[in-house]
């Protein structure tokens, strides 16, 4: 990552807001605000983790991003050029750039579907090449992510979690993109399989040069796929720094949370771990001020009225704390 | 975390040759086989393995609560000296909550959405004790206070569907512990929770144990929830018990291919990674249960396997003093 090149894709203030409506009227009442301005950018060949617990916006930005969910707000920069609207038209080209691998591999995948029809799906949508270029393609995918290509006639269903995982990440790749958002891709998955896909993803960031927005809520796959880490809480982004500095020194207390509460590895050193409930505040009562306020050890008055922002510190970490 | 003092040496629980099938539409296929184990007071016995390796049949199993397709082939378990699956249905249920009680992976479809929180544990103590409505609901209450739940009084009048995760989960602990079981087995307590909730239950339950002296199985696929809780622990694969030991042997030293495989295959385990280095990760998948190899289950994914590996099965035996596994791997290093 050398720090004059452009990014390749940059989001500013991106909005989600989902209105919560009432009453005979269904008049809106309120709002859920599931990402609530997050700005970040993403460099060709690089993995950006967003990391955080259950609704703090994670997978929401994966969506917004892929145009999958209308952002309420904010900018989006793909290769330099603005996403405007992110009506059809908009998001046609776009989409051929920047694809998606989802979470579940049982249901993101058409069951009824033979595995080439799943993977050809985005040449088809896109009209790229003769039906016998298509078909030499899909063969050539799934070698490259590890099926056998005498196998694209079965079902989905024919195939075990990690090979349909594998199956998704050949439709993704069918249109060489740039960017790959990974929604949580090993989080269905065994340990042993886990491994297998984790490895794949990496040796494709290798041989082809494609960047990563990885989703995860799973700290030991973030510390092996990323390498940048944004750490997300209640809609924000409250710490975003380099991978090895945010794991040797955390920055927002949040962060230092996420990492004492991750089990040991080493039953010798085991936590104790307070049995004390401390709930995440839910997306809809916001707490006012710092989110993190209401479970902040280092919590002070300001913190109550006044959100903090992202400000640098050393080594390329930004974090949003006032008393960090 | 159970001190020699607190544990006694007589099992609570004993497992033997328990073998579990399931009936398929080609006929019935094995899904647990040769199980054998035994639980003390005040210990924690972790059983990990993936998915379809049998751990939740095998807990299951503990409760008699197998789903209808499955069925105890053959095998005994014994609960405080007595023979739990020669009882009738009437001796089950009092049993059940009295000596051994279950927490599930999902509070939320294991808890009665309709029932508030406190009668749902009082319907369990007037169930166990001879007690009016009253002292039934002042025990939900207790226990409610014991699972640390914040303002129980008031959580005992609510409905399952207004707590969070990490409360539902509390309450279903409270739950389990209602009637003071003897045996406490927990499938998966912590994987519908966020990290940091996890912590907060993982606590609790460790907490709970030291001042109630419960015997505690925990069935798990996370290699950092049993470094976290487990005294001993058994490894399974397809069916099969392929390593035993305690916490620290396992950790220090892993004898069975498969767990070494395990142990490699979690991401962050090592030092802080660098981009593009590879995961040890395990070749191939598991083995459908119905369709098992001949000899050794693991033979076919296994590094080291050998043609006598892909023939005959490896007896379950102990390679090292109390750290057992089934390997044709001999011990070079000891």
């Amino acid at each position: 990552m050398q720090p004059d090149r452009t990014p390749l894709l940059t989001v500013e203030n991106l909005e989600v807001h989902f209105p919560i409506r009432s009453g005979v009227f269904q008049r809106q009442v309120g709002a859920v605000k599931a990402v609530d301005g997050v700005s970040f950018s993403l460099q060709r060949g690089e993995t950006l983790s967003l990391v955080g617990e259950s609704g703090c916006g994670k997978s929401t930005t994966g969506l917004a991003l892929m145009g999958l969910v209308k952002p309420t707000g904010g900018r989006v920069q793909f290769d330099g050029q603005e996403i405007r609207g992110f009506n059809r038209a908009a998001l046609k080209s776009y989409r051929r750039r920047m694809q998606i691998v989802f979470q579940d591999p049982f249901s993101s995948l058409n069951p009824r579907q033979r595995v080439k029809d799943i993977i050809r799906a985005p040449l088809d949508i896109h009209k790229v090449g003769t039906p016998a270029e298509r078909e030499t393609r899909v063969a050539e995918l799934m070698e490259r992510v590890g099926l056998r290509p005498d196998q694209a006639d079965n079902f989905a269903h024919q195939f075990s979690g990690g090979q349909r995982q594998r199956i998704g990440i050949a439709r993704a790749l069918a249109l060489n993109p740039d960017v790959i958002v990974c929604d949580e891709p090993v989080s269905a998955l065994d340990v042993s399989v886990q491994a297998q896909i984790l490895n794949l993803l990496s040796d494709l960031q290798r041989d082809l040069g494609v960047s990563y927005l990885s989703i995860s809520h799973d700290l030991g796959v973030v510390e092996f796929i990323s390498h940048r880490v944004a750490v997300m809480y209640l809609g924000k982004i409250v710490e975003i720094a380099p991978k090895t500095r945010i794991f040797a020194e955390p920055g927002h207390p949040y962060t230092e949370l996420l990492m004492r509460s991750a089990p040991s590895r080493d039953p010798r050193k085991r936590h104790s771990f307070s049995a004390t409930n401390d709930d995440i505040p839910s997306a809809t009562k916001k707490p006012s001020g710092c989110p993190f306020h209401t479970r902040c050890p280092l919590v002070t008055a300001v913190c109550k009225t006044t959100e903090p922002a992202l400000t640098a510190r050393e080594g390329g970490q930004m974090v949003a704390c006032h008393n960090r | 975390m159970s001190e020699m003092n607190t544990a006694t040496h007589v099992p609570v629980l004993e497992v033997s040759d328990l073998d579990i099938e399931i009936r398929g539409v080609n006929g019935a296929f094995a899904v647990v086989s040769d199980m054998n184990f035994s639980v003390r007071a005040g210990e924690t016995l972790c059983i990990v393995g993936e998915s379809g390796c049998g751990k939740s049949m095998t807990a299951l199993s503990l409760l008699r609560l197998l789903p209808e397709a499955a069925t105890i082939a053959g095998g005994k378990v014994v609960i405080e000296g007595q023979d739990f699956l020669a009882m009738d249905q009437r001796q089950v249920e009092d049993f059940r909550g009295e000596k051994i009680a279950m927490i599930f992976q999902e509070p939320l479809t294991a808890l009665n959405p309709v029932l508030r929180i406190g009668e749902q544990i009082a319907e369990s103590v007037r169930q166990h004790r001879k007690c009016s409505r009253r002292e039934a609901d002042a025990r939900a209450v207790d226990v409610l206070r014991l699972v640390q739940m914040p303002d129980p009084e008031r959580r005992a009048s609510q409905f399952p569907h207004e707590l969070s995760g990490g409360m539902r989960q509390r309450a279903m602990i409270a739950l389990a512990l209602a009637c003071d079981p003897k045996i406490i087995i927990a499938d998966e307590p912590t994987t519908a929770l966020d990290v940091t909730i996890q912590a907060q239950i993982l606590g609790l339950i460790s907490d709970l144990q030291k001042r109630l002296g419960t015997a505690q199985i925990l069935i798990t696929h996370d290699l950092g929830v049993v470094s976290e809780v487990a005294d001993r622990v058994i490894v399974m694969y397809a069916g099969r018990k392929v390593e035993e030991a305690s916490i620290y042997d396992l950790f220090d030293r892993p004898f069975h291919p498969y767990t070494i495989g395990l142990m490699g295959a979690v991401p962050g385990a090592g030092a802080s990674s660098e981009a593009g280095d590879r995961l040890a990760d395990i070749p191939g998948t598991v083995p459908p249960l119905w369709n098992l190899p001949k000899g050794c289950a693991f033979a076919p994914r296994c590094a080291n396997a050998s043609a006598r590996c892909l023939e005959e099965r490896p007896p379950f035996e102990e390679k090292r003093p109390g750290h057992w596994a089934a390997c044709w791997e001999h011990d070079d290093a000891a």
